[in-house]
């Protein structure tokens, strides 16, 4: 998993190497100065030489110089580094994340996506300059200060490593621990969370039924919760630092008293003994910045994870190997076609679907909730594959061509459908780049858009905020039919596209597909009669299957639901939310 | 709801998300507050804290003495002895052994002390986050982001639990510290204090500096990440569409764009961030030599009585007084961050509370000889509890459902108005629709009926009392709404559905349920009534959500509901059947309805045509219809015979 995400550092393996070199010499100047510091005062202050001082000082200087410089370059390329593995992390995601078909997105959801571009991709950036600046530093301070430890004495040297094995074990015990309650209190932290998320784009619900109460309850019992969680994990982690403390210390002591032996029967020299005392400094910082490492990488590890996942998931929907690279017409034929989200559902969502739409034809498709009506159609474009049997679009099966080319002249308008920020003129082109001003304002007349498009103080400049929040739901819906439009497709497909839309634009809408676009095959899903009684014919689906498939007439005659749902509707063929005055 | 989030938000909405985040107004003042909020509760932890750390300090001191004097005191006197006394060394290390322990003791009293006070400031400034939320009025969270909102729960409290469990007892631990070696410096000698006192002048000079640099990068970085994030939150949501557009290489192409200009500025903010600790670190070396040197010439030359000891006793403490405040600034900018982040929550808990004067109380109420009396059970029956100060008397009054507008203007904002001279009257029992365009004002209307959002001008009245004197909770209590956009919670269906009226038994939850034709899908679900809802029931379709708001609002029993647009999703033959559903549930209850085809308006006692915030028609469908305006235009699609104004 870390190899993976290592594995898109790409040019910054450089600065990647370079920053652990500067470490290292920062921490060779670390450890020549307390020596020069010690020079100065043994044998310049105590013997009394003002040029020993100054000359050792000026020494000590130029150390100092040269540490000043391998720390700026640690943290230059340390920031170099791990800044560019945070920029390339989120563009290998992006640019993998744009190969993802509908199925993997379903599998991520939109907002896992936004948190792991997002912030599991910052974790990663601050641990891995942590550990880049540090993870070299600390092993390399520890190394050198044990080696000139046994250079000293070996017998004392040993009590270090004694030391050094006993914390370590202990460490580990600790992480390993800590690492556990981290984990679960960390989800329980994301479901909290969640839960503000959740009151706060339902505020009005709480509000209208006065439950402000009951979810502040609610919220101190999961607060207290987490509370109660993070004190648990935390209390193990709080053991690390008295345990080593206390370890140096033991050290300390027990350097002293064999040290102390030692020196008696001429073993060792008391400078040599002060050297050993600092090292054993110097051994404990570097153990406190491993275990502060340790803690990084088991705090990072979950989003290295779940980044993991996205630059590891592979499409499920590839292109084949001889791609068919042109759509012949418009025609459409469902063979046996079976679909179910889940492979391992019992119940698929599209059974045996059999059904034949000539190239020109224009169909409806009418039924209740959750009967298929959308992913029958989202199998035309590839969205999604079959489970078994097949569908074919001008004669050829859907897998068997380049998706591009397939989607190119299969133009779905989605259900849930979104524009971007940009003006209109930019969202439309989303259909065709190269589309000139007079063809996307042909498309908006098609789609009726062009009189409130023309009503706006901008007109086609105007500016679509985020998620277009600044147009109506029948507005928006237009707009999406007309950006549909200018992939001037072989089929054009309209998922509910016209729901917000009032009956009487509606109306003109299917009008001037029919006299426009003759050529191009079209479906329409509605839940107005209205929208598909003029249809060549309609699909009437009822548990993910084809109830019936006819003309109004033909359905009226002999199709049960279809009149049913015909008689709900008669008598009001008015729509009481319309857009604007017309 | 999109139209008063534009009105309000004004023309500067867009991008907002990408701007730098303020600069912090008076961070002195932000900081003791948030002491306060530390100190609050956590004073004893707090006092017990600076003790711990002032028993390490004196611990460390200790050890740090010890091994001086280990090799003049004890061991030098030893050596060539044939016969050494190891008794007082013994003694000494058993003295520094209990030093030492002490010294473990308090470090890890002190770890454990700072858990309680960190996690649980952060609880309790976590639950006034939230309590305090609730109490907002809903323009909040009209005019707020809620990915703003919800970065206060996430990354501001992360930030301020790190500042408060590390930085705070770092930062003490250092300015004890810096405070002890001071005076033992300045007792030690004036003139090589002043030295060590420029140089650490310096240091912060250099840290403040770099800082500064680092500050403004930050800004930069900020609003790249911000612009990034904006980015990416809309590709992904739309990341469907972007697919049936083959958009990919498109979205591609500005992504790598905003990616690069926050690697710029990602690695600039960070590498100024980095330098800070060698540069300090090398500028507590030079002190240390400019000392030495400067110390050196002193006292060999024995100016001020300062001698050879004292000076080594001095460049010892010289890097002991450079380390901690090398420590504080390195400290300093995640103190910043910490300090902006509290800054955002502070400004979130100074936020005005939605008020509430109202004194009239809805009560369950029974007749009795003729009267009308509370009832502390469930009676079906309900009354307006009027208290009146003059007479200090309380009356009775029944709840009907009576509602009147009274000449309303009402806008978002002062400045411009979205309603103006609305008249109406539902009587008891009637079913008024709302019928016009998008932003006529429909949503705006039944958001004034229950108080989301006050009046400028004008009064409504609920059975002859003016809203503002009914309590908002028992005003609320009395609408049932199903809103536009539904929202579930985590937690079962029964329990969504149950949020109408939290005591509420099975049988009426599946009641309910069957009221608003929602029982048979219920049934159909892997778990039936128990199974969970997760992501606002992302795992239901939008028709079968609204059915459970329906049910939601059937199990409260409200005696006057606001259907907005309940309808709008159900396709026509579950609509049918939740329709008798609602027909039942409106039946004796008024009702306003913002209907979404004419086939549920038709049947209305009155139907209010609205056109750009005002009322153009108002009247039966029959009434209507004979008009021939705007309503006949609509129902037949007909050009009018008489062009409305």
């Amino acid at each position: 998993m870390i190899k993976k995400i290592l594995r898109e550092l790409n040019e910054f393996k450089l600065p990647s190497v370079l920053t652990p070199i500067c470490m290292i010499g920062e921490v060779i100047a670390e450890m020549i100065i307390p020596i020069l510091m010690g020079n100065i005062v043994d044998k310049g202050i105590n013997g009394g030489s003002l040029d020993y001082i100054i000359r050792t000082g000026l020494i000590m200087i130029l150390v100092a110089l040269f540490g000043l410089l391998a720390g700026l370059g640690g943290a230059y390329f340390g920031a170099k580094a791990s800044t560019g593995l945070a920029r390339n992390l989120r563009k290998k995601m992006f640019d993998n994340i744009q190969t993802f078909s509908f199925s993997n997105i379903d599998k991520f959801s939109s907002s896992g996506l936004v948190t792991r571009l997002t912030t599991d991709v910052t974790n990663i950036q601050n641990s891995y300059q942590m550990i880049l600046r540090m993870a070299m530093r600390a092993p390399a301070s520890m190394i050198i200060a044990m080696v000139m430890s046994f250079i000293i004495s070996p017998r004392l040297a040993s009590i270090y490593l004694l030391a050094v094995f006993f914390l370590a074990l202990v460490m580990l015990f600790i992480m390993k621990t800590a690492g556990k309650y981290f984990k679960e209190v960390f989800e329980k932290y994301d479901r909290l969370n969640e839960s503000v998320q959740e009151n706060v784009s339902a505020i009005r619900v709480v509000k209208a039924y006065v439950r402000e109460e009951y979810e502040n309850n609610k919220f101190k019992i999961a607060a207290l919760n987490i509370y109660e969680m993070f004190v648990k994990a935390e209390k193990t982690v709080t053991l690390v630092s008295p345990i080593m403390m206390g370890t140096v210390y033991a050290c300390i002591l027990l350097i002293s008293w064999f040290g102390a032996h030692m020196i008696v029967s001429n073993e060792l020299t008391t400078g040599a003994m002060m050297s050993l005392l600092t090292y054993c400094m110097n051994i404990l910082m570097s153990l406190m910045m491993l275990s502060m490492i340790f803690v990084m990488i088991t705090m990072s590890e979950a989003s290295a994870r779940r980044i993991a996942e996205v630059i590891d998931e592979k499409t499920s929907l590839g292109n084949p190997k001889k791609p068919v690279m042109e759509v012949k017409d418009g025609s459409i034929r469902f063979d046996h076609a079976s679909f179910s989200y889940n492979k391992d559902s019992k119940d698929p969502v599209l059974k045996d679907i059999n059904v034949d739409i000539k190239a020109g034809e224009t169909v409806g498709i009418i039924g209740g909730t959750g009967t298929g009506k959308s992913s029958l159609v989202n199998l035309i474009s590839r969205l999604y594959d079959v489970t078994s049997g097949a569908v074919y679009v001008g004669g050829v099966d859907v897998r068997e061509y380049d998706m591009d080319t397939l989607r190119q002249q299969v133009s779905v308008v989605l259900q849930k459908n979104v524009l971007f920020s940009g003006t209109i003129y930019e969202n439309l082109r989303w259909g065709d780049e190269n589309a000139t001003d007079e063809e996307v304002q042909r498309a908006c007349k098609l789609a009726c858009a062009d009189e409130f498009i023309e009503k706006m103080p901008d007109g086609y400049n105007t500016y679509i905020e985020q998620g277009g929040t600044n147009v109506s739901g029948g507005q928006r819906q237009r707009l999406c039919i007309a950006r549909a439009l200018l992939k001037k497709p072989k089929i054009l497909i309209l998922d509910d596209s016209t729901s917000a839309v009032d009956t009487a634009t509606d109306a003109k809408i299917r009008k001037a597909f029919a006299e426009e676009i003759p050529g191009t095959t079209k479906i329409i899903i509605a839940q107005r009669i209205s929208s598909v009684q003029d249809c060549d014919r309609i699909i009437v689906m009822e548990d993910g299957r084809v109830n019936g498939f006819g003309s109004h007439e033909e359905l009226l005659e002999n199709n049960q639901i279809y009149r049913e749902v015909y008689e709900s509707q008669v008598g009001a063929s008015g729509d009481a939310d319309f857009d604007e005055k017309e | 709801m999109a139209e008063q989030v534009k009105v309000v938000k004004g023309p500067g909405g867009r991008g907002q998300r990408g701007m730098p985040r303020p600069k912090i107004e008076n961070p002195g003042k932000l900081f003791m507050r948030l002491m306060s909020y530390v100190f609050r509760k956590y004073a004893i932890h707090m006092i017990l804290v600076v003790i711990c750390i002032v028993l390490s300090v004196i611990a460390n001191v200790q050890g740090t003495m010890f091994t001086k004097s280990l090799i003049d005191t004890y061991i030098t006197p030893m050596i060539g002895q044939t016969n050494p006394d190891y008794s007082p060394l013994a003694h000494a290390i058993m003295r520094v052994v209990l030093f030492y322990a002490l010294g473990v003791l308090a470090a890890f009293v002190q770890a454990r002390l700072m858990i309680y006070v960190g996690q649980g400031t952060l609880k309790d400034l976590r639950q006034e986050l939230f309590t305090h939320m609730e109490s907002l009025p809903i323009k909040y969270f009209d005019t707020h982001a809620h990915g703003d909102i919800m970065s206060i729960y996430t990354n501001d409290i992360d930030t301020l639990r790190q500042m408060i469990s590390q930085s705070i007892p770092q930062l003490l631990n250092s300015a004890i510290t810096i405070v002890s070696v001071f005076v033992s410096m300045i007792v030690l000698s004036v003139p090589l204090t002043i030295v060590t006192v420029i140089m650490v002048a310096l240091m912060l000079f250099v840290s403040a500096k770099a800082t500064g640099a680092s500050g403004k990068n930050f800004v930069a970085q900020q609003k790249n990440i911000g612009e990034l994030n904006g980015y990416i939150e809309e590709m992904m949501t739309g990341q469907k569409v972007v697919k049936v557009f083959c958009h990919e290489e498109k979205a591609i192409e500005r992504f790598d764009e905003l990616n690069e200009m926050l690697y710029q500025s990602a690695f600039k903010a960070n590498t100024y961030s980095n330098i800070l600790g060698p540069i300090n670190t090398q500028l507590g070396n030079l002190s240390y030599v400019v000392c030495a040197i400067f110390g050196g010439a002193l006292a060999l030359n024995s100016y001020f009585g300062f001698t050879v000891g004292g000076l080594a006793s001095f460049l010892t403490f010289n890097k002991s007084f450079s380390m901690p405040i090398n420590q504080v600034s390195m400290q300093f900018n995640s103190i910043i961050m910490a300090l902006a982040g509290a800054d955002r929550i502070f400004k979130l808990l100074d936020e005005q509370p939605e008020t509430d004067d109202g004194y009239v109380m809805l009560v369950n109420a029974k007749e009795e000889n003729g009267e009308i009396v509370e009832s502390n059970e469930f009676t079906g029956h309900w009354a307006w509890k009027h208290y009146h100060k003059a007479e200090g008397t309380t009356t009775y009054q029944p709840m009907e459902g009576d509602v009147t507008f009274n000449d309303v203007d009402f806008g978002y904002s002062d400045d411009k108005m979205v309603l103006h001279n609305i008249v109406l009257h539902a009587l008891p029992g009637q079913k008024v629709a709302l019928v016009g365009s998008t932003g006529a004002g429909k949503t705006t209307i039944t958001n004034l009926i229950n108080r989301f959002y006050d009046i400028q001008d004008g009064k409504i009245r609920y059975d002859n009392i003016n809203i503002n004197k009914i309590k908002k909770e028992d005003l609320r209590r009395s609408l049932g709404m199903v809103l536009q956009d539904t929202h579930l919670f985590t937690g079962t269906v029964a329990e969504n559905i149950r949020y109408g009226k939290l005591d509420a038994t099975d049988e009426e939850v599946v009641a309910a349920a069957k009221l608003a034709n929602a029982d048979g899908f219920i049934k159909r679900l892997p778990n039936g009534y128990d199974t969970m809802l997760t992501g606002d029931g992302a795992n239901l379709s939008q028709g079968q959500r609204q059915l459970l708001a329906i049910a939601r609002a059937a199990i409260a029993n409200p005696p006057v509901l606001i259907l907005d647009e309940a309808t709008s999703s159900i396709d026509t033959r579950t609509e049918k059947i939740v329709q008798d559903g609602m027909d039942k549930l409106m039946h004796g209850r008024t009702t306003f309805v913002i209907a979404h085809r004419l086939s549920t308006v038709k049947n209305s006692d009155c139907i209010v045509v609205l056109e750009q915030g005002r009322i153009v028609e108002m009247g039966t469908h029959d009434e209507l219809m004979e008009l021939k305006k705007r309503y006949y235009q609509l129902y037949t699609g007909n050009k009018p015979e008489m062009v409305s104004a």
